[in-house]
């Protein structure tokens, strides 16, 4: 596990308060998008193999919408923002107000995949701006890449930085719920957040937490 | 004897052998490449999930050798041969090593994909293992099952559908 075991609990709380003030800034952002009450649930950190991260995002064959983003600056790393189809199909059908659209079937309606761009666009680039100025770290986000595949196809391809150094990950995972969650328009979406390997020390160092705390 | 087919299910940067009945599956691969090598006669296959195109990328610790296509190609033909395959017989087919999101960066990792799918066939070219067919390349994740008795892959994609190579 090598580069893992430095870590302690002190370690992953930091993260968790990562996750905290990056997701809540994009669940504002959101909220204000879908002029919609959004609720966020507390970030999880966890230190999993490859094949458990595919499970939290309901398993390798599972079919999500996913923008992915590569941060790059003082401390690269790669974000996901997940949706299933039916998520994602209620968001476009708020954004663009057709009640008709849908992702069931290819070949996909061109305005809703750049409107969902623009939608992991705005939340990526929130959570990344509110990250930088907690840790006053350079952050700058790639332009975001829209996938509608697999979960595990999606995945392992932000785990190939990570995958030459370790068989294991850690991720800080945040979900959004909307208000009303019995509703069948309601909306969840997760964030997946990866820093490279030697990320972690930089976050840690501008957060004043030594390594070996 | 047990009947019931049974699926064996290969993880990320793992690797596994069936024989009849049983069929072997990976889930969900993007830029990785699942390489099945068989002996039809025998009725034995293998696969492995390959993450990564060299073991020299690997920068640390404890090195799972089903993660580089260097390795693992290796270990996979070495294991079939311990288990009765014979080396002159082996044959292998291929798929997977998409390239999942476009991006312009120059970061050479981006093309992992396509870089995964070279490494794999320079393997198999050097310990002299028929390429009968492939699915490589293109930007859809692809979930792939081998049924040793019939040889036949079975590739399922999300955009693309279903076919057998």
């Amino acid at each position: 596990m090598s580069f893992l075991d430095k870590f302690s609990t002190v370690h992953l709380d930091v993260l968790k308060e990562v996750g905290n003030i990056g997701a809540g800034h994009a669940a504002t952002s959101l909220s204000t998008l879908l002029n919609k009450k959004i609720d966020m649930r507390v970030p999880k950190v966890s230190v999993v193999s490859f094949d458990e991260m595919m499970d939290m995002a309901g398993g390798p064959e599972n079919i999500v919408a996913s923008v992915f983003l590569r941060i790059e600056g003082d401390a690269p790393g790669s974000m996901f923002f997940v949706l299933s189809i039916e998520q994602a199909n209620t968001f476009i059908k708020q954004m663009i107000n057709d009640v008709h659209f849908s992702f069931e079937n290819p070949p996909y309606h061109e305005l809703a995949m750049s409107a969902l761009q623009e939608l992991g666009n705005i939340l990526s680039g929130s959570y990344l701006s509110s990250l930088s100025d907690f840790t006053n770290l350079d952050l700058y986000p790639s332009v975001p890449a829209l996938s509608i595949d697999m979960v595990g196809a999606i995945i392992s391809f932000g785990l190939i930085e990570l995958s030459q150094v370790s068989d294991y990950a850690i991720v800080i995972d945040t979900a959004l719920d909307d208000d009303d969650t019995h509703s069948s328009e309601s909306v969840k979406g997760h964030f997946f957040l990866l820093p490279d390997p030697d990320s972690f020390e930089t976050i840690f160092k501008a957060l004043g937490v030594a390594e070996d705390e | 004897m047990n009947d019931t087919v049974q699926i064996v299910k290969v993880g990320i940067a793992d690797m596994n052998i069936v024989t009849t009945p049983n069929l072997i599956r990976t889930s969900g691969l993007g830029s990785c490449v699942g390489v099945v090598v068989y002996d039809q006669a025998k009725e034995l296959a293998g696969l492995a999930h390959v993450m990564l195109p060299d073991s020299s990328l690997a920068k640390s610790g404890i090195m799972n050798i089903a993660k580089y296509a260097d390795t693992a190609v290796k270990e996979l033909v070495s294991r079939m041969i311990e288990l009765g395959a014979r080396s002159y017989s082996l044959k292998a087919k291929i798929a997977g090593g998409a390239q999942m999101f476009q991006f312009t960066s120059s970061n050479d990792m981006m093309r992992i994909g396509p870089r995964n799918v070279e490494a794999v066939k320079r393997e198999l070219a050097m310990l002299k293992i028929t390429l009968v067919a492939e699915d490589v390349g293109g930007s859809s994740g692809r979930t792939i099952e081998f049924d040793p008795k019939t040889c036949l892959l079975n590739i399922r994609t999300v955009n693309k559908g279903i076919r057998d190579l």
